[in-house]
């Protein structure tokens, strides 16, 4: 398949089930509530070595919030319930209960129940008052600017991680514009994260390592450099590959986010540079969910 | 469905205990058992259909009409469906109700939702002493749901309130909030004297100045992020308080009763 000069691989994205979880922050103005948002996704990559991936979904119009503020919506994975509810617990303290003017909703109405607010409360030390407001309890927790409202707990629910798709440019520019084109194209997507540095990942992995200590190391077969020295994915033009990573809700979130990201850069076309488009795999042992890019784009 | 309707037919010169006559007693019974089901009267036990002329078969949906201040126990623990009065009612309305909803087009007498669980019930007129309170000696009130009344209310609403939402549009009486373990009272009229005496946790919500005690803090002006999400949950009401104009963010904050835990709230509208 060729869209604009593009090469679409007749292969196939694996992603693996995980856990999720959706938080609304909201602020005196959608400055604050960014800050804030952006200090409670941090560090969330990949569960590799961050415990979980988060990221920003998207900026909410105060008629959209609780409290009628400007709001910011943030989705939390993880691959067990345990450690999503850790994730959220921590990120929650440290990043929202600390910001300023903040104040933190549920983002999932169903689902399994996890703390939210529930625990952060003891911070008000016996002087937080809980509120339950049409079947919602809040906690109203004292703080040194007024009052940190927070919903007592939010919805876990299933959901798909590692969905991918890697773009294979003739220069490091133009796949990164590539990329970034894609990422602003896919930030309209409801229900998906892209959970790495604004949304593009430049060190692809593979799984395991010729070091026993570590359980993956660099894509080698995507490593432009490495053209001459391995068993190279790469022709001789391509000279630089960006990869995209995508957690959703549900595998068909991933579907639209894809589509949407891979339209994005073959609108580019190999005028840009753009020549290949391609994805991760692993031979389909590791994950029950395929992303095969032909379908998709048909 | 037709609801099930009771029509008084005279006003007996004794209460009468209404407490047979709610959805879980009636499910199930044909005309002619409701019809049969005794109602304590004074000391005399007087059949349904002496009392009442009795129409429809909606269980779910009960409409008492030419209801007077005598009938005592209206919706006493009711689970579920809705009872519509039509005129005042005695004592006890939703005595330890659970689920559904009760509205009174007229006057209610003492303890009207006392000990109530959940629900929501409505008074158009004026409510008595002890609204949402606890019965004498015991130590917990209201535990949830929603009361709202349109007119004045007595002495002692919310005594030994737990939890749950009581919304006065008039005045109250003295002792407003008194013994409040908890919960959320808001008074858009006046308030009496001894607002929210010995209330340990709890929230007054005013739109006057109140005369306070000796034993409530000042805590200054605040503008609460809760109080938006709270004006929100009322605007499915059929009342002042689901007006736009009627939402305030902005209060006063008076900490108390300091006599006891200290943990309740008077919050006062800034005008």
């Amino acid at each position: 398949m060729i869209l604009n000069g593009v090469a679409i691989d007749a292969t196939f994205a694996e992603a693996f089930p995980m856990k999720a979880t959706r938080a609304i922050i909201t602020a005196q103005n959608e400055k604050w509530a960014m800050i804030s948002a952006q200090a409670m996704t941090g560090f969330a990559t990949s569960v590799i070595a961050c415990g979980c991936e988060a990221g920003i979904e998207r900026v909410l119009h105060p008629s959209e919030t609780p409290d009628g503020r400007p709001g910011v919506s943030v989705m939390i994975f993880a691959m067990g319930g345990k450690g999503l509810a850790k994730q959220l617990e921590t990120r929650a303290g440290q990043c929202v209960l600390t910001s300023p003017t903040s104040a933190l909703f549920a983002g999932i109405d169903g689902g399994i129940r996890i703390p939210l607010g529930k625990n952060l409360r003891y911070f008000g030390d016996g002087f937080q008052i809980a509120k339950v407001i049409a079947g919602k309890r809040y906690w109203r927790v004292p703080v040194m600017d007024g009052e940190f409202l927070a919903e007592a707990t939010t919805g876990q629910v299933d959901a798909v991680g590692g969905g991918n798709f890697l773009v294979l440019a003739e220069s490091q520019p133009q796949a990164l514009a590539a990329c970034e084109a894609a990422i602003e194209s896919m930030r309209k997507v409801p229900n998906v994260i892209m959970p790495f540095p604004g949304g593009v990942v430049r060190s692809g992995s593979k799984v395991g390592s010729k070091y026993p200590a570590l359980n993956a190391s660099t894509n080698d077969a995507f490593c432009p450099t490495l053209k001459g020295m391995t068993k190279t994915e790469l022709s001789p033009e391509i000279e630089a590959v960006m990869e995209i990573v995508i957690d959703g809700l549900a595998k068909e979130d991933i579907d639209k986010a894809m589509k949407a990201g891979i339209q994005a850069v073959c609108e580019l076309g190999s005028s840009h540079g753009i020549r290949r488009i391609s994805a991760g795999n692993y031979g389909g042992k590791l994950g029950p969910f395929h992303f095969h890019l032909q379908e998709i784009m048909s | 469905m037709s609801a099930l309707t009771f029509k008084l037919k005279y006003r007996p010169d004794q209460r009468v205990d209404m407490s047979p006559l709610t959805d879980h007693n009636l499910t199930h019974l044909e005309l002619p058992d409701i019809a049969a089901i005794q109602l304590q009267c004074g000391k005399r036990k007087l059949r349904v259909d002496e009392l009442f002329n009795i129409s429809g078969y909606d269980t779910q949906n009960i409409v008492i009409k030419n209801s007077f201040s005598k009938l005592d126990f209206i919706g006493k623990e009711m689970a579920g469906g809705n009872i519509r009065v039509e005129g005042n009612v005695g004592a006890y309305l939703g005595f330890g109700m659970k689920a559904g909803e009760i509205k009174v087009r007229g006057d209610a007498g003492l303890y009207a939702a006392c000990e109530m669980k959940n629900g929501y019930l409505e008074i158009d007129g004026n409510a008595g002493d002890f609204l949402g309170a606890a019965l004498p000696g015991n130590k917990m009130g209201m535990k949830g749901g929603t009361i709202l009344v349109k007119g004045n209310v007595g002495e002692r609403a919310g005594d030994h309130m737990r939890r749950g939402y009581i919304l006065i549009e008039g005045n109250v009486g003295d002792y407003c909030g008194s013994r409040m373990t908890a919960g959320t009272i808001a008074v858009m009229g006046q308030t009496g004297k001894f607002l929210g005496y010995a209330m340990r946790r709890g929230t007054l919500l005013l739109w006057n100045k109140p005369q306070l005690q000796a034993t409530f803090n000042d805590c200054g002006v605040h503008t609460l992020g809760f109080l938006p999400i709270l004006f929100a949950s009322f605007k499915k009401l059929d009342s002042s308080f689901a007006d736009a104009s009627a939402a305030f963010n902005r209060v006063q904050r008076y900490a108390g009763d300091m006599a006891e835990l200290g943990r309740g709230e008077v919050l006062v509208k800034i005008s």
